[in-house]
């Protein structure tokens, strides 16, 4: 086969597969836009435009509470993950006591561990404790985590020690090398560790069906999964479609901008959105 | 509280919706890992050879993983629709008859296995592509001088060398496989007749649609259990193999 011809196969296979990707996302953008009665179909452009689809969702769900739900745990989460996880992670791999490397092993172990066996145990502790339909329970067991500090630890030990003896020499707190001294150096991996504790806390959708009842409390891709299952739509497909498109909106438009590290970051650390 | 010693493993034994659960996580694993992994293997390979825009690809392969698996099961579900479905729609336009996707007891997991991989192909890409990236080119210049076409290269360079990547492509799709539940929840509740109910909707159910929450705990324990063999076993197998 010569070469031109293999390239053109290739570009081929690629068109389609970009096509096979972006098809679906723009049908529904499209279908959104649609009066009801023309949402299903292959066609993409609509008799007339009409955002009615949107109005209903708005009138139907409180789907900008949600968000800013979404929103507040999602930042919570993430900033308290990059504080508390760098502080372990440091402790880790720079500072000498018995038993560190015994503590290391059992947060490398609860990495591995399948959130199944933990799910339900987690959350009869939510009940005892009196946090369901709360933003405790939503954020609390979010808050530092196995990955952060296993990232963080390696990170953290690239650093020459001699910058952290003279750093302390000059009276600085352990505290303070971690946030002004190692954070600077290190802003990849705050970046990384960053984008992935606020995709995956954003997404996820398990825990807070567990945990939350209450509609005003709920988060984001909660409330429109059950906006989906329940009665709310009264199956119309079109206001189905426009609350997942909104759900949609905030993520794409973060990957827009900042899709080089989405990608980069997430490919390494091997961990699914 | 009362100690019941090994009464919910029994009862877990004797339970055929646990077994069915079981066995509906697999059938998904069955068709969704090999799916996964040849697409994400002739992708990568394409976008690893010389081409323009390959950015470009790179990102849109990758769109659907970022983006919550509630919207795209949301999407998925209206072009699986039986009426008026877009692949229907094709289907018929071909001169094909319809298929029903999501009420048919024996398509409706192969469906959404397909959903599945449609979503998260791209993380495999991004991981495959680096892995090709490592091949050092000189290994491939020196098949072609000693007379191997590109088919052999690709079967006794590229799959052996890749071997680590395509182990760690492998158990992450597993561990993920594994966690399948939204698919199901939002797009058939686990019918029809339990057939696309996964093992961690099974879970879900048992403890928050009939509050036993032992059991949930002891079904979530053995799942762990199952999860650990399944990636030892696909461990030892693999780097066996090559």
């Amino acid at each position: 086969m010569s070469k031109r011809l293999l390239k053109w196969l290739f570009y081929g296979a690629l068109l389609v597969g970009a096509f096979t990707f972006i098809y679906p996302f723009l049908w529904m953008l499209m279908a959104t836009l649609k009066p009801e009665i023309e949402v299903a179909g292959l066609s993409l452009i609509p008799s007339k435009f009409t955002l009615q689809s949107y109005i209903n969702v708005f009138e139907r769900i409180p789907i900008s509470r949600a968000f800013l739900n979404s929103l507040l745990v999602s930042s919570i989460v993430t900033g308290s993950v990059l504080v508390f996880s760098s502080i372990t992670g440091y402790t880790l791999s720079r500072l000498q006591f018995r038993g560190r490397e015994v503590i290391f092993g059992i947060i490398l172990f609860t990495m591995m561990l399948p959130f199944q066996i933990t799910l339900i145990p987690m959350y009869v502790l939510m009940v005892k404790f009196g946090w369901v339909n709360t933003y405790q329970a939503l954020i609390v067991p979010g808050m530092i985590s196995a990955f952060g500090i296993l990232v963080f630890r390696q990170a953290y030990k690239s650093i020459p020690q001699d910058l952290i003896d003279s750093a302390r020499m000059d009276g600085c707190s352990e505290l303070r090398i971690i946030f002004q001294i190692m954070w600077p150096l290190t802003k990849p991996t705050l970046v990384t560790v960053g984008i992935i504790t606020f995709m995956n806390t954003w997404n996820d959708v398990l825990w807070p069906i567990i945990v939350i009842r209450k509609t005003e409390m709920m988060t984001m891709p909660q409330t429109v999964a059950l906006f989906a299952v329940g009665g709310q739509a009264d199956a119309q497909m079109g206001s189905i479609l426009a609350a997942a498109t909104l759900l949609a909106i905030p993520v794409v438009i973060a990957y827009m901008i900042f899709q080089r590290h989405f990608i980069e970051n997430m490919a390494t650390s091997g961990l699914k959105g | 509280m009362t100690w019941v010693g090994g009464t919910n493993f029994l009862n877990l034994i004797s339970d055929p919706l646990f077994w069915k659960s079981l066995w509906n996580t697999l059938r998904f694993l069955i068709i969704h890992i090999p799916l996964q992994v040849a697409i994400a293997l002739v992708l990568a390979e394409i976008l690893n050879q010389q081409l323009r825009a390959r950015g470009f690809f790179r990102a849109v392969f990758f769109l659907p993983v970022v983006i919550s698996g509630v919207v795209v099961t949301i999407l998925w579900k209206q072009l699986y629709a039986s009426e008026n479905g877009v692949f229907n729609e094709v289907l018929l336009s071909l001169g094909l008859g319809r298929v029903e996707w999501l009420t048919s007891p024996l398509v409706a997991m192969p469906a959404i296995a397909i959903m599945a991989t449609w979503k998260n192909v791209g993380l495999y890409v991004i991981l495959l592509l680096a892995g090709l990236q490592s091949i050092p080119k000189q290994v491939y210049e020196a098949a072609t001088i000693d007379g191997a076409n590109r088919v052999q290269q690709f079967l006794k360079i590229t799959i052996p060398m890749l071997n680590p990547v395509l182990l760690t492509v492998i158990i992450l799709s597993t561990i993920n496989g594994f966690s399948l539940f939204i698919e199901p929840y939002v797009m058939t509740g686990g019918g029809p007749l339990n057939s696309t109910l996964s093992m961690n909707l099974f879970i879900y159910k048992q403890a928050f649609s009939f509050y036993k929450m032992g059991y949930a705990a002891t079904l979530g324990f053995v799942m762990a259990a199952i999860i650990f063999a399944v990636v030892a076993v696909q461990r030892k197998f693999i780097e066996k193999e090559f």
